[in-house]
C-alpha cells in the first residue's frame, strides 16, 4: 500500500505577480490595516527588548555600579562560550528538551486518539479532564511536585516504597538523576495536554474518505495509522513538536522552584536569570539571553528548513 | 443611554482620583519595605505612626521571603531611582553593596550616635561600611547550639557548662546513631555555616574586603578553610545530617531536631518560639520541649572559642526618598529599645540593643536570652564586600552537596571560581 496524501494545490502565485487586480490590491491594503497594529505592537514589545539586550550585551555593566560601565565588544560572549558552566547548562537543557518532547509526543498522540475516537457525549468531559494540568500555572505545579517528592512533606516515598530503589529515606532532590527525573516528569505532566490538543486538531484534518478507502482495501488499524493518519497530519505533528521544543528549551520554573540549579540541574534560562537578576550583571546576563535567543532561532530554522514545516498548512490553509 | 453611562463612569473615576489626591494632603506617608515576619514590623510601624502624632505615617510593604530575593527587588528598584522606598529592612551582608552603589541615604552624626548607643558590637559592624554607619541596627541574630539533653547526657557531654567542639558533636551523633541539624541546602544558609566554621577556625573568607575587586584575596585556601571543609564533608559523607541533608534549610533542620533522631542542631533562636507553638498546637510532645538545651555555638577546637554566625536586620533609608527628615525621625522610633524588646517577644528575633535583654518579658519568653547576647558579642559577620552575592553563590556552587566537599580540593576550587567570576572571566 502506498502513502496516500491529500492532493497538493498548486499555487497560482507565480503567474499572478505581473498584474494585480484592483480587488487584490485593496484586499492587500485591508490586510495591512488589519495586521498592522498587531505588527507594530510586536515590534514594540519584542523587537525593542531584543535590540536592547543585544546592545547591552556588548558592555561590562553592573546595575549597582553604573559609572563603571564600559564597552566590552564581544568579550562577554567569549567568556560565556569558553566556560564549562555554559556548555553544561546547554547539555542539561538539550537533555531535558529531547526526553520531554519525545515522551510527550507519544503520550500526546495517544491522548489525542482517545479524544478523537471518544463518544460525542464523553468528548467535552474528556477534553476538559485532559486539559486540567495545562491550566495550572507552572510555578504552582512545580511547588505541588516539589512538596510531593520533597523530604519532610512528600508522600511519594511512602506510596511507592515497594518499588526497587525507592525507600523512606530517598532524597529525590539529592542527586542529578533523581532531581532531573522529577523535573522531567513534572514538565511532561504539565504540557502533554498542549501537544495532544495540537495533534487533535491535526487528527480532525485527516479526511474520513481516505480512512474509509483504506478500510475497504483491507488495511489493519496499524496500517491505517502509519499509512493514512500520520502522513496526513505530518504538518500538525511538526508544528506541535516545534512549539513544544521551543517551550521546553526555555524551561525555567520547575528548575527554579525544585532545585535552584543544584545537583547540576542548571539550565540556560536559569543561567541568564542568575547573571541578570541575582548578580545584576546586565551585560553578561544580556549576552546569555542573546545566546539563548539564538538557540531558539536555530531550533526554529532547523525545524522549518529540515522538516519543511509549513505553519500555514497546520491550520488547514495548505 | 450608553453615552450617559460613560459620563457617569468618568465622574466616578474623577471623584476617586480627587479622593486619592486628597489623602496626600495629610502627613507624609513613609513606606517601610519589610521582610516577612510574624507581624511585628507592621505593629511597630503602627506604634510609631501613633507616636508621631501627625508628623508622618509609616506603612509597611512586604518583600519576598528569601533574603537574596529581597536584595534583588530592592536593588532593581533603587537602581531605577524609586522614591517610594523610604525605609527598608536590610540583611547585613548586602549593606556594603547598597552603600557602595549609593542606594542608602547618609545618616547624620547625631542620629548615628543615638542609634548605636548600647548596641551590640556585631550589629554596629554589620551596619557600617568604610567606617561610616550606613544603616540603623534593628535586630541582631545569631545561631546557638540546640541539643537534646538526653542525647548529650548519653554521650557524656555537658554543653551548657563545658563548650563543645564540632568533633564532640560528630562523635556523639555517630555513637548514638542520631542526626546532626545544620543547613546543607544550596542557599544563603550554607554560606552562613561555612563562614562560621572558617571564622571559628581562625580564618576569614575574604582577607581584604575593602580593596578594589581586582585585588580581593580569599582566605579559604588555608588551614582554617580545610578544617571547615573537613567538618562539612564528614557530616555529609557519613550521612550524619540525615537523609535530606543536601536540601536541609533552617526549618527542615528544626523538624528533624524535633523528631526521634534529633541530637544537636545549630540554628537561629526562632526555633524556640516555633517549637513552643508546635507544642501548643499538639504537633510536638511536651517531653521534646523539656528535653531541649542550649549553649554557645560549637568551637572548631577546644582552645579557641567559636565565632557564631551573625544575622538580623538593619534599616536603611532610601537615597531617593522625598521625606528624608521624617524617615530619620521615624527610624529612631522604630528601633527604640522598647520596640526591639516587643519584637523579640512577638517574633522571636533578638534585639540589637542590650537593654532589651533586661526586659522581663524577654527573660520570661526566652530563657536563653543571656546565651544569645553572649553569642552576639562573639559573632563574626559574613564577608563585608559589595560583591557578597558573587562570593556567597561561588561558595554555594562549589561546596555543595556537603558530602562532595573535600578538604584537599574544595577550598582551591571555590577560590579559583570566585576570583575568576569577580574578574569577569567566568560565569556563575
Amino acid at each position: 500500500m502506498t502513502t496516500t496524501e491529500q492532493p497538493v494545490q498548486t499555487s497560482p502565485r507565480g503567474a499572478g505577480r505581473a498584474r494585480i487586480s484592483d480587488r487584490a490590491r485593496s484586499e492587500r491594503r485591508l490586510g495591512w490595516w488589519l495586521a498592522g497594529p498587531a505588527f507594530a505592537v510586536m515590534l514594540l514589545v519584542t523587537a525593542y527588548p531584543i535590540g536592547q539586550a543585544v546592545y547591552e550585551s556588548l558592555f561590562q555593566y553592573r546595575l549597582t555600579d553604573p559609572d563603571a560601565r564600559e564597552f566590552n565588544g564581544l568579550g562577554n560572549y567569549a567568556v560565556i562560550l569558553t566556560d564549562s558552566v555554559w556548555w553544561q547548562a546547554v547539555g542539561v537543557t538539550v537533555f531535558i528538551t529531547v526526553i520531554t518532547v519525545a515522551i510527550e509526543a507519544v503520550l500526546g498522540f495517544a491522548l489525542a486518539l482517545v479524544m478523537h475516537r471518544a463518544l460525542t457525549v464523553l468528548r467535552p468531559l474528556l477534553r476538559t479532564a485532559i486539559l486540567v494540568p495545562y491550566a495550572i500555572i507552572t510555578v504552582v505545579s512545580a511547588f505541588a511536585w516539589l512538596y510531593a517528592f520533597g523530604s519532610g512533606t512528600g508522600f511519594i516515598n511512602q506510596w511507592f516504597g515497594w518499588l526497587p530503589g525507592i525507600n523512606e529515606d530517598l532524597d529525590w532532590f539529592g542527586s542529578f538523576g533523581t532531581s532531573v527525573t522529577v523535573i522531567i516528569a513534572s514538565e511532561i505532566w504539565k504540557t502533554t495536554p498542549f501537544i495532544s490538543l495540537l495533534l487533535l486538531a491535526g487528527l480532525a484534518q485527516v479526511p474520513e474518505d481516505l480512512q474509509e478507502a483504506a478500510k475497504v482495501d483491507g488495511a489493519t488499524w496499524w496500517q491505517r495509522l502509519y499509512k493514512v493518519t500520520i502522513p496526513n497530519m505530518k504538518a500538525a505533528i511538526m508544528v506541535a513538536l516545534l512549539f513544544r521544543t521551543l517551550d521546553a528549551f526555555r524551561i525555567f520554573d520547575n528548575v527554579f522552584i525544585m532545585t535552584q540549579g543544584a545537583q547540576g540541574t542548571e539550565v540556560v534560562s536559569f543561567l541568564a536569570y542568575r547573571q541578570t537578576i541575582s548578580r545584576l550583571e546586565i551585560g553578561m546576563g544580556s549576552a546569555v539571553s542573546v545566546l539563548l535567543f539564538l538557540c531558539v532561532v536555530l531550533i526554529s530554522v532547523t525545524f522549518i528548513k529540515l522538516f519543511k514545516v509549513n505553519l500555514a498548512s497546520a491550520r488547514g490553509e495548505g | 443611554m450608553g453615552r450617559r453611562s460613560v459620563a457617569v463612569g468618568a465622574v466616578i473615576a474623577m471623584t476617586t482620583a480627587l479622593v486619592a489626591c486628597g489623602s496626600d494632603d495629610g502627613p507624609p506617608t513613609l513606606t517601610w519595605y519589610i521582610n516577612p515576619d510574624d507581624g511585628g514590623q507592621a505593629a511597630i510601624a503602627a506604634r510609631c505612626t501613633d507616636e508621631a502624632d501627625g508628623q508622618y505615617r509609616v506603612v509597611t510593604s512586604l518583600l519576598p521571603r528569601e533574603a537574596s530575593a529581597q536584595r534583588e527587588q530592592l536593588a532593581r528598584r533603587l537602581a531605577a531611582k524609586d522614591s517610594s522606598i523610604d525605609l527598608m529592612s536590610l540583611d547585613p551582608p548586602f549593606i556594603p553593596e547598597f552603600a557602595e552603589a549609593g542606594f542608602l541615604a547618609e545618616i547624620p552624626d547625631d542620629v548615628a550616635a543615638a542609634v548605636t548607643e548600647d548596641v551590640v558590637q556585631g550589629a554596629i559592624d554589620g551596619a557600617t561600611w568604610k567606617d561610616e554607619l550606613v544603616a540603623i541596627p534593628f535586630w541582631a541574630n545569631t545561631q546557638i547550639l540546640w541539643y537534646r539533653k538526653s542525647v548529650a547526657e548519653a554521650a557524656g557531654l555537658d554543653p551548657e557548662n563545658e563548650p563543645v567542639t564540632w568533633d564532640d558533636v560528630i562523635d556523639a551523633a555517630r555513637d548514638q546513631d542520631k542526626y546532626i541539624g545544620a543547613q546543607g541546602v544550596r542557599a544563603e544558609a550554607l554560606t552562613v555555616w561555612i563562614n562560621a566554621l572558617v571564622e571559628s577556625a581562625g580564618g576569614q573568607i575574604i582577607e581584604n574586603p575593602d580593596e578594589p575587586v581586582e585585588d580581593i584575596r580569599l582566605g579559604i585556601e588555608s588551614d582554617a578553610g580545610r578544617a571547615a571543609a573537613d567538618i562539612m564533608s564528614t557530616i555529609g559523607r557519613e550521612g550524619l545530617g540525615g537523609p535530606g541533608f543536601s536540601n536541609q534549610d533552617e526549618g527542615l533542620s528544626m523538624f528533624q531536631f524535633q523528631s526521634d533522631r534529633g541530637s544537636f542542631m545549630v540554628n537561629w533562636p526562632f526555633v524556640w518560639a516555633a517549637t513552643n507553638a508546635a507544642v501548643d498546637e499538639g504537633n510536638v510532645d511536651q517531653e521534646v520541649l523539656d528535653d531541649i538545651g542550649w549553649a554557645l555555638y560549637p568551637a572548631m577546637s577546644s582552645d579557641q572559642p567559636a565565632r557564631p554566625p551573625y544575622g538580623g536586620i538593619n534599616i536603611g533609608i532610601g537615597t531617593h526618598t522625598d521625606h528624608l527628615d521624617e524617615a530619620l525621625a521615624a527610624v529612631q522610633c522604630l528601633v527604640s529599645p522598647e520596640n526591639q524588646a516587643f519584637y523579640f517577644v512577638n517574633d522571636g528575633n533578638p534585639a540589637a540593643h542590650t537593654a532589651a535583654y533586661e526586659d522581663p518579658d524577654v527573660q520570661a519568653t526566652f530563657p536563653m536570652a543571656d546565651v544569645i547576647r553572649d553569642s552576639l558579642e562573639a559573632a563574626a559577620p559574613r564577608p563585608q564586600t559589595p560583591y557578597y552575592n558573587e562570593v556567597s553563590t561561588g561558595l554555594q556552587n562549589t561546596w555543595h552537596p556537603p558530602g562532595s566537599v573535600r578538604p584537599e580540593s574544595s577550598p582551591e576550587t571555590a577560590t579559583d571560581l570566585i576570583v575568576a567570576v569577580l574578574r569577569g572571566e567566568r560565569l556563575l
